[in-house]
């Protein structure tokens, strides 16, 4: 990667940055660093909301207009979705990640924002359990709808004679 | 089949060697004697309609097998997208929990006789998919089984031989024998 275009990247981080502490504070970055030379930036799900998320589609520096992915990880002490964001008209990508906790997992659904979200956000519900407040149709998208749990959690337990598969 | 002629059969109230030779010889060579079953057999095995159900990545070996190079229509298998004209359901693939009332349902359309091969790991016992939440452990816990093909995926010869085991199991079932596992 040349050099011209690691400035790019670095000056880009400097604003998102700027841009979300000052609408929601000095503290609200957890971390920010240039992950693989691309802008990335971990947030908690208390500074994550739709102001947030209308600025960093909207804003004239950032226009992150293209949502190209939303997931759900699931690490042992806590949750974290992970965005993918691009934006068409400056060629610019950015890696939110907003953490929550682990007992009921929640984040504000971004489905009004960016239609990619919707059926990324039922998937990750579906197979995490994690809630998108403000989601349309929050429902299973995988799994039958009478499933019990959400298998993808490190403490679900697979018995499969339980589930009738052997 | 024309080793079967039994040379003792009486044609029109003479012996076949009482026949003028040219005659002796057509019918030698244009009369066969097998029992009912074994022809039935010998029919039906020469043209297996299997039902095209592809869950996964075997599906694409199976394709190849009904593909120009390995040509499953030389041994009279045409893949049918109906259940109702298949009497072979080749469960290429995964089956998960989701798939398999519709596996069963497939099965059930199919008009008897009808025979089951399942083909890779998957179909097996579950593969790869043992201990995953979603996967049935194998497609024999839905409904039965005549020939269980391993690999992941089998490549085409193997799936051409499970057609072949299939065969042979069907002929020697119609001769009154028994195949199979101890």
């Amino acid at each position: 990667m040349s050099e011209q275009l690691l400035n790019k990247a670095e000056q880009l981080l400097t604003t998102i940055v700027e841009k979300i502490q000052s609408k929601a504070g000095a503290d609200a970055i957890i971390d920010s660093k240039l992950n693989f030379n691309r802008p990335m930036v971990v947030i908690d799900t208390s500074v994550w909301d739709n102001e947030l998320a209308t600025i960093l589609r909207n804003d004239e520096q950032l226009q992150f207009d293209f949502l190209s992915c939303v997931s759900g990880v699931d690490y042992d002490n806590h949750m974290e979705v992970v965005y993918q964001f691009y934006s068409i008209p400056l060629d610019n990508y950015l890696m939110l990640k907003v953490k929550t906790n682990r007992q009921e997992p929640s984040v504000i659904s971004v489905k009004q924002l960016w239609n990619t979200a919707d059926w990324h956000e039922r998937e990750a519900f579906d197979l995490l359990g994690i809630r998108f407040e403000g989601h349309p149709n929050l429902t299973r998208i995988l799994l039958q709808d009478e499933w019990v749990g959400h298998p993808l959690r490190k403490d679900y337990n697979i018995d499969k004679e339980e589930l009738g598969l052997d | 089949m024309v080793d079967n002629i039994k040379r003792q059969v009486v044609f029109d109230g003479k012996e076949l060697d009482e026949f003028d030779p040219a005659v002796a010889e057509d019918i030698k060579r244009n009369v066969a004697l097998v029992k009912f079953d074994e022809l039935k057999a010998w029919a039906r095995t020469s043209s297996f309609w299997p039902l095209s159900f592809g869950l996964a990545c075997c599906a694409i070996e199976m394709m190849a097998t009904g593909g120009a190079h390995y040509d499953f229509d030389r041994f009279g298998v045409m893949f049918r997208a109906s259940p109702r004209h298949a009497d072979v359901m080749i469960v290429a693939g995964t089956v998960t929990s989701k798939m398999a009332p519709a596996l069963r349902r497939l099965y059930d359309q199919m008009p008897e006789p009808k025979w089951v091969i399942a083909m890779g790991s998957c179909a097996t016992c579950g593969g790869p998919y043992y201990r995953s939440y979603s996967v049935v452990n194998g497609v024999d816990k839905i409904i039965p089984v005549d020939v269980y093909v391993p690999g992941c995926p089998p490549t085409p010869m193997e799936l051409i031989d499970a057609v072949e085991k299939l065969r042979v199991k069907i002929r020697t079932e119609a001769k009154g024998k028994r195949v199979g596992l101890e």
